[in-house]
């Protein structure tokens, strides 16, 4: 098998420890952004996790700024922006926008200030380009051991909350009348999203962790008629996104500029970019009917 | 112990019952029932409701009360309340004064009093929810953790979708599905809990004709066969009159109850809305005509609307 597969695993791509660490935990985070990604999408709150990823970004250069573990501002920064969304207003869709924007163009005030300050007090320049673009080849052992809990709180977030989820966002007027905290519910599913980009921040960069949360979730909806089903469906398209995103970016090393890799983030949204287009072509068995316009701000 | 102690007198959480001669005529007096039902038994009881949005009184005093088995129609021109009267009833809305006493007593998550469908509910085609997946969220939607695979469920839901009639669309995403059969299904998600009551906001605002006699003939079966309160809000009631047991007419946030024929009336209406009203029965349709709201051009499918008087 070996030497059949040669032509597409490069010679050492499984003996490198990088990359089986880079293979692991881009799988755990992909498994994790699957359920968040699709209640994302269901929930049309895509512009709330397109800001996290702008939060982590804040966090992550801060964090490089004071010297701790990248991962740490993506986490902090990311629940004190749930906060921060709460404190606002994120229960009805026009505020909810309003307090996503607000803390979005906050966030990435203090992004610009962070990563110039990393650039120009810092003697490696990798800073910027680590916060921004991930680096799921120098993941070290704290930083896994730190993913590994991430992933657990969010799946301990989302996992008891799930149908009360499903029915406040389905109508959250029913959900309440049946006794479902619905706003308690709502921040459960914010700081759990808020995590879940913490973590697609580390594999593919804070600036493209949306993608990992929206694109996998998007393409799965497009196949799948079942909440259930469309979360496994997440879950294999993104971690075979990220997967052959690795190998693809192991590869290119051979590929021209020689000697120098391609970003692995680029090769996993491109993929999930792909797998997007591609699912378009097979919709679900749709009645001929509706005139029905969609729920506003569904995506 | 006494069970079978009927549950209306002495019992203080339902409100004592006004002596309101409108609202005691004896059943089936001028309408004969189609069979004689069970004993009907108090489900709900409104009594002087009264709710302020930033001073402006949207209910002023509401009272009256819904009975199992029932149909009532809850009427009005649109603004004048309806949809902040079911959320009082939902316990979504505070009440500045009055009180909402529900049979059985204070609201239970494990076993819910209230089956509800909102307003304009139409959802996203994109939404990965099989009709059957909505109906067994009414099941089990306000639990902790994620469903585990039960036959049980699996036979209640078939159940109840046969009994709306939308079998056949079970398997359907239920964002593709027509106005009609989005409210059978939303109706199966509503009882498959076996509530005593069923508030529906304007279930028929977004149907054609007949879709729209097909749902209320639904909703009147359900009311018979599962022995529940159905209240139904609308701005136009004609399609409703078949069925209405009973009507709480509600205009510039007052209301009076009592029967079609007790409540919809010229004198009765007139004192509702401070305005000369006149009720016209034609070909077994009731127009609701105020005198100063009918122009030249005016059409009178329509004519339940009058205009806000503020």
């Amino acid at each position: 098998m070996g030497t059949f597969l040669a032509p597409v695993f490069e010679p050492g791509f499984f003996d490198s420890s990088a990359v089986n660490v880079a293979l692991v935990v881009g799988a755990v985070v992909a498994m994790v952004s699957a359920p968040v990604g699709v209640f994302t999408v269901i929930r049309g709150q895509s512009f709330a996790g397109h800001a996290f990823s702008d939060v982590s970004t804040t966090g992550g250069s801060g964090a490089f700024l004071v010297g701790v573990n990248p991962i740490w501002g993506f986490v902090v920064m990311g629940l004190a922006a749930t906060s921060a969304m709460e404190m606002i207003g994120v229960q009805r869709a026009r505020s909810r926008d309003v307090a996503t924007g607000i803390v979005l163009g906050g966030a990435l005030g203090l992004s610009a200030l962070f990563l110039y300050l990393d650039a120009t007090s810092s003697s490696t320049t990798g800073a910027s380009i680590t916060v921004l673009f991930g680096s799921i080849f120098v993941i070290d052992h704290s930083t896994a051991v730190i993913t590994a809990l991430c992933a657990l709180a969010v799946l301990a977030t989302i996992v008891p909350i799930y149908r009360m989820l499903l029915l406040s966002s389905l109508d959250s007027d029913i959900a309440a009348s049946r006794g479902v905290p619905v706003r308690l519910v709502g921040v459960c599913y914010l700081a759990a999203t808020s995590l879940a980009v913490a973590l697609s921040a580390i594999t593919i960069g804070a600036i493209l962790s949306t993608a990992l949360l929206i694109g996998p979730a998007a393409t799965a909806l497009r196949l799948t008629r079942r909440p259930g089903a469309a979360i496994v469906t997440a879950g294999l398209v993104g971690i075979g996104a990220t997967w052959l995103g690795i190998l693809l970016a192991y590869d290119s090393f051979y590929w021209p500029p020689a000697g120098r890799g391609w970003p692995v983030s680029f090769f996993v949204v491109v993929l999930i970019f792909v797998f997007y287009l591609i699912s378009g072509a097979h919709r679900p068995r749709r009645r001929p009917e509706p005139m029905t316009p969609g729920v506003p701000g569904g995506v | 112990m006494n069970l079978t102690e009927p549950p209306v007198p002495n019992e203080p959480a339902i409100a004592p019952e006004p002596a309101e001669p409108r609202a005691r005529v004896v059943a089936g007096a001028d309408v004969a029932p189609a069979s004689p039902r069970l004993a009907s038994e108090e489900v709900l009881a409104v009594k002087d409701v009264t709710v302020r949005f930033g001073g402006r009184e949207v209910l002023n005093g509401v009272t009256f009360t819904l009975r199992s088995g029932e149909v009532t129609g809850l009427i009005g021109p649109n603004g004048s309340g309806k949809t902040t009267l079911l959320r009082v009833i939902l316990g979504l809305q505070a009440t500045a004064s009055g009180s909402v006493a529900l049979a059985g007593g204070a609201r239970d998550r494990r076993h819910p009093v209230i089956g509800y469908v909102p307003q304009k509910f139409l959802l996203d085609p994109d939404l990965p929810l099989r009709a059957r997946d909505v109906v067994a969220l009414g099941l089990d939607g306000h639990r902790i953790g994620v469903p585990l695979p039960s036959k049980q469920r699996e036979r209640r839901v078939d159940e109840v979708l046969l009994a709306v009639g939308a079998e056949s669309v079970a398997r359907s995403r239920v964002g593709t599905l027509s106005g009609g059969e989005q409210q059978r299904v939303l109706i199966a998600h509503a009882i498959i809990s076996r509530p005593k009551l069923l508030l529906l906001d304007e279930p028929l605002a977004n149907l054609d004709i007949g879709s729209a006699h097909e749902v209320v003939s639904l909703l009147a079966t359900v009311a018979r066969e599962f022995d529940i309160a159905v209240f139904i809000s609308a701005h136009e009631m004609n399609t409703l009159l078949p069925v209405m047991d009973r009507v709480v007419y509600i205009a510039n946030g007052s209301a009076v109850s009592g029967t079609t024929d007790e409540v919809i009336r010229g004198e009765v209406l007139s004192a509702l809305y401070g305005q000369h009203v006149d009720v016209v029965r034609l070909h077994g349709r009731v127009l609701v005509l105020p005198v100063t709201g009918v122009t030249a051009g005016g059409s009178t499918h329509d004519v339940n609307v009058l205009p806000e008087a503020n």
